[in-house]
Formats: C-alpha cells, sequence, structure tokens
C-alpha cells in the first residue's frame, strides 16, 4: 500500500481521537504517545481504526513495535494487503 | 399532575440551560425516555424522565439557564382528566405566584438549529454536542460543513473542520472567548466540588499493593483469540473488581446526605475520564457489578467516547454510587484523590509496572499497581476499608471469575 495512503489514514484516525492534533506538528522519529495525550483506550481506538480503515490486524504483541509514527508507517505497509 | 423538574447531575452542578425538549405537548413518556437537552459547565445532558405520562405543557422555555429542581415540564398522570388538570393548574399557578406560561404549541418546538443562548443569531442547524464541542475549543461554526439531516452540523463535522484549521498565525480564533469561558466554568464547578468535599468529608487514606500476573497473562491469551473490537482493557478487570467486592462492604457504596449515611441498593461505578482539553468528569456505568466483561468494555469505550463529546444522559451523571479513577497511565505510582460528594469513597489505581515482587519464598519480577482508597470516615473506619482492599486485590488474582 502506497505510503500516503497509510499516512492520510493515520491522520484521520488520530484526529478523530485526539482532534487537538494535527500530524504536521508531529515529529515523526519521536514517540507518539509522548507527543499526543493517547491513553490505553485511545490506543485502543486507534488501533481498531488503522484495522477498518487498512484491513492490518495488530496484535497486541506487536503495541510496542509501533512508538513513532515511521516506526508505525513502516510497519503498516509491511503488513497491509496489497 | 407530575412536575418534571430538572434532576440533580452531580454535586457540582446546579443549573443549566435548557437546549432543547425532545417530545411534544401530547406525547404520551415512557419511563427512562429522554425529554430534554440541558447545558451544563461539564456537558450537554439528554434529560431522562422516570415517570410515565402525558405532556400536558412545557413551563421553561429553550434557552433559559434554571436552577436544578426547577419545574420544566408538567405531565398528566395516566388517567388523569383534563378537568383534573385544569384544577391542579389552577390551585398551583395561585400558590405559587407562577407567571401564567402559554403552552409551547408543537409547532413553536425550536429544532436543534434555532436554539441559540440569548443574543447569538445562528441560523445554521447544529446539534447540540456539536455546538458544545466547537465553544469548548473555539472554533467557529461558520465555515463548518453539516454532513447531517438537512445540513445539520454534526460533531464530526467539528472533528473534520478543527483537523483543517490552518495554524492562526497571529490571528485569533474566532469562538477562542467561548471556548476559554466554558473551560474557566467548568474549572469553577470542579473547584467547588473539590473544596467542599475536603471541607464536609473526613477523608481516610488506604494503599495496597495488587501483583497482576494471573490479570496479564489472561487477559493477553484472552485478547489473542478474539478480533481487536473485542479486546479488553485491564482498566475494565478493575472496575469490575471494585463494583463486585463493593457488594460486601456497602458502607463504601452509598451517599451522605444532611450528615446521614445511605448506603444503595446498586452499584453504579462513576468513571473518572479526562476531557482532552482539561476537566474533568465522572459518569457511571450502571450496575457495573453485574456487567459481563464484554459488555463492560463496550460500555465504557461508549461512555467515555460520549462524555469527550460532552454528551450525556442524566442518569448517568446523577446516579454513580462510588468513584474509580485510573490514572496510572499518565505514569504515576498512585493516586490519592478527593472524593466527589456525596459519595463515600474514591478508588484509584496507578501504573501496572514490572516490579520485584517475592511470591511463596521466591523473588520475581511481577506487573503490580498500587490500588487505592479514599473513603469517608463517618461512613466507614479503616478496618473495613482495609478489608475491602483485600477484597479488591483478591478478585483481581481470578480474572477468569470476574
Amino acid at each position: 500500500m502506497d505510503e500516503p495512503i497509510i499516512r492520510d489514514a493515520i491522520s484521520r484516525i488520530l484526529t478523530s481521537i485526539a482532534p487537538e492534533v494535527s500530524l504536521a506538528e508531529i515529529d515523526a522519529t519521536v514517540p507518539l504517545r509522548e507527543q499526543i495525550d493517547l491513553d490505553s483506550m485511545d490506543w485502543l481506538n486507534f488501533i481498531v481504526g488503522l484495522h477498518e480503515q487498512l484491513h492490518v490486524d495488530i496484535p497486541e504483541t506487536d503495541y510496542r513495535k509501533l512508538r513513532t509514527l515511521n516506526d508505525l508507517v513502516a510497519y503498516l505497509q509491511a503488513k497491509s494487503p496489497r | 399532575m407530575i412536575e418534571f423538574k430538572l434532576p440533580s447531575l452531580g454535586a457540582d452542578m446546579d443549573e443549566g440551560t435548557l437546549l432543547e425538549w425532545c417530545v411534544r405537548p401530547g406525547e404520551t413518556i415512557k419511563r427512562g425516555q429522554v425529554v430534554a437537552i440541558v447545558d451544563t459547565t461539564k456537558a450537554a445532558i439528554d434529560v431522562e424522565c422516570w415517570e410515565e405520562g402525558t405532556v400536558e405543557e412545557f413551563v421553561v422555555a429553550p434557552g433559559t439557564k434554571v436552577p436544578v429542581n426547577t419545574v420544566l415540564a408538567l405531565l398528566r398522570t395516566p388517567g388523569e382528566s383534563p378537568e383534573e388538570a385544569a384544577r391542579w393548574k389552577a390551585e398551583h399557578r395561585q400558590a405559587q405566584a407562577l407567571a401564567p406560561q402559554p403552552a409551547l404549541a408543537a409547532a413553536a418546538i425550536a429544532p436543534a438549529a434555532a436554539v441559540t443562548a440569548p443574543g447569538a443569531a445562528q441560523r445554521l442547524r447544529v446539534s447540540p454536542a456539536a455546538r458544545r464541542y466547537a465553544e469548548q475549543v473555539g472554533l467557529s461554526l461558520d465555515d463548518v460543513v453539516g454532513s447531517g439531516p438537512q445540513g445539520t452540523v454534526v460533531l464530526e463535522d467539528v472533528h473534520r473542520a478543527q483537523s483543517q484549521r490552518a495554524k492562526p498565525e497571529g490571528k485569533p480564533i474566532v469562538g477562542a472567548a467561548a471556548g476559554a469561558e466554558r473551560a474557566a466554568e467548568m474549572r469553577r464547578t470542579i473547584a467547588a466540588a473539590m473544596a467542599r468535599s475536603k471541607r464536609e468529608i473526613p477523608h481516610y487514606y488506604l494503599l495496597t499493593d495488587v501483583p497482576l500476573e494471573a490479570a496479564s497473562r489472561w487477559l493477553a491469551q484472552r485478547n489473542a483469540g478474539r478480533p481487536v473490537t473485542e479486546r479488553l482493557l485491564m482498566a475494565v478487570l478493575f472496575l469490575k473488581a471494585v463494583a463486585r467486592a463493593l457488594r460486601r462492604f456497602p458502607e463504601l457504596n452509598g451517599f451522605v446526605r444532611e450528615g446521614r449515611f445511605e448506603a444503595s441498593a446498586e452499584v453504579h461505578v462513576g468513571v473518572a475520564v479526562s476531557l482532552r482539553q482539561g476537566g474533568l468528569i465522572a459518569p457511571a456505568i450502571l450496575n457495573t457489578d453485574r456487567l459481563p466483561l464484554d459488555e463492560l468494555m463496550r460500555e465504557l469505550g461508549d461512555l467515555v467516547k460520549r462524555a469527550r463529546a460532552f454528551t450525556l444522559r442524566s442518569s448517568e451523571l446523577s446516579m454513580p454510587t462510588v468513584t474509580v479513577t485510573n490514572l496510572g497511565e499518565q505514569g504515576v505510582d498512585t493516586v490519592l484523590g478527593v472524593i466527589y460528594p456525596p459519595q463515600v469513597a474514591l478508588v484509584g489505581f496507578g501504573s501496572v509496572r514490572e516490579r520485584p515482587w517475592v511470591d511463596d519464598g521466591q523473588l520475581k519480577l511481577l506487573p503490580v499497581v498500587t490500588a487505592t482508597l479514599a473513603a469517608d470516615h463517618r461512613a466507614s473506619d479503616g478496618h473495613r476499608g482495609a478489608l475491602f482492599l483485600a477484597q479488591v486485590r483478591e478478585l483481581l488474582q481470578q480474572p477468569e471469575l470476574l
């Protein structure tokens, strides 16, 4: 899947959870949860959103691989259906 | 004749502004039906009516701010004749010297669009939740395109507009003043409730460390076998354990009113939800102790979503019998909270951390959480409080039974 599509989906989902955030302001190399106030419920809603939009199932054991925005994009690209 | 009054919506809400009526004169109301939407400093509340009757007339018009317990409408009881109704009104009008209110005809009920605070001239149709949220975040509704029925602006539209909002670059954000005022009002209501709590309630505090090895493992296994939409959070186990433990400790589940404690027969756990732009609200999940974990998770998710969208039901605000606050996500170990009056207890959970733990003479590394109880010493003593916390700890050792 194209990176722009993935980034766009991430942006939309994050906005619905944390409307005060704009993806343009996020440093892609710094852990997301240090930049955005996301509790475990928010994070779960984010994972559910990614599942719905990109059809990628992210098991709980993979959560720790998704610390930064770059990590997230790379992971989703690798796992998304063609 | 039933006088439908504005119910108390929590210790820190003593007034509200009627935004709109959701029923018409002549309509028959079922128990639990939402009859009006009332705006408070914390949320736009769907006010439920717990009696059955037929709407006779509206006493308060949309746009009016009234204190709690104000009669908002009159409902004719089933079987009450028009003559009896008229007689009641005549007697009560004289007794209370109410200015005669013209009954609002069905056609005159303002749709959400036209309901505004006095002075504002809005032409848009906007849902109460969207209007309230927009104010809270300081966003003007002028440029928001509505995607709801008949072009109504709904909450999603406001979220979208917020994310697309260009950076201010020195230009003032339109509506920021209204948003700032909302935030200040919310701060004041929270301040009043917390100050009252510390003034009136003799708090005592207890802490206990709860090992969560079994709970973590059970949760991981369970979640691995389910679709992502059915995953459970540890928070749900905490809520259920607290709710079930409270059945055995009624002195921690109820209210102190006029110096007297009344235990509640039901357990409705108020969940402290932090609002994204600041502020705090603690609506209840009704009958928490009776819900299976899956359902509890769904209820929790839905409740948090609605709380953050500033739209809740009156029963969720007036009925919590205890409050649970889960601040572990922010990384703190322990929370020693302030009880929300007229409740008598606040249970807190800190972060789940890997800690050295001695188990059966062996040193291990386990996930552990610190659970705390803040309790009203007028209603309970430390001994019972300690037994309660011990029970919560025990219940969390057997998550499969929760």
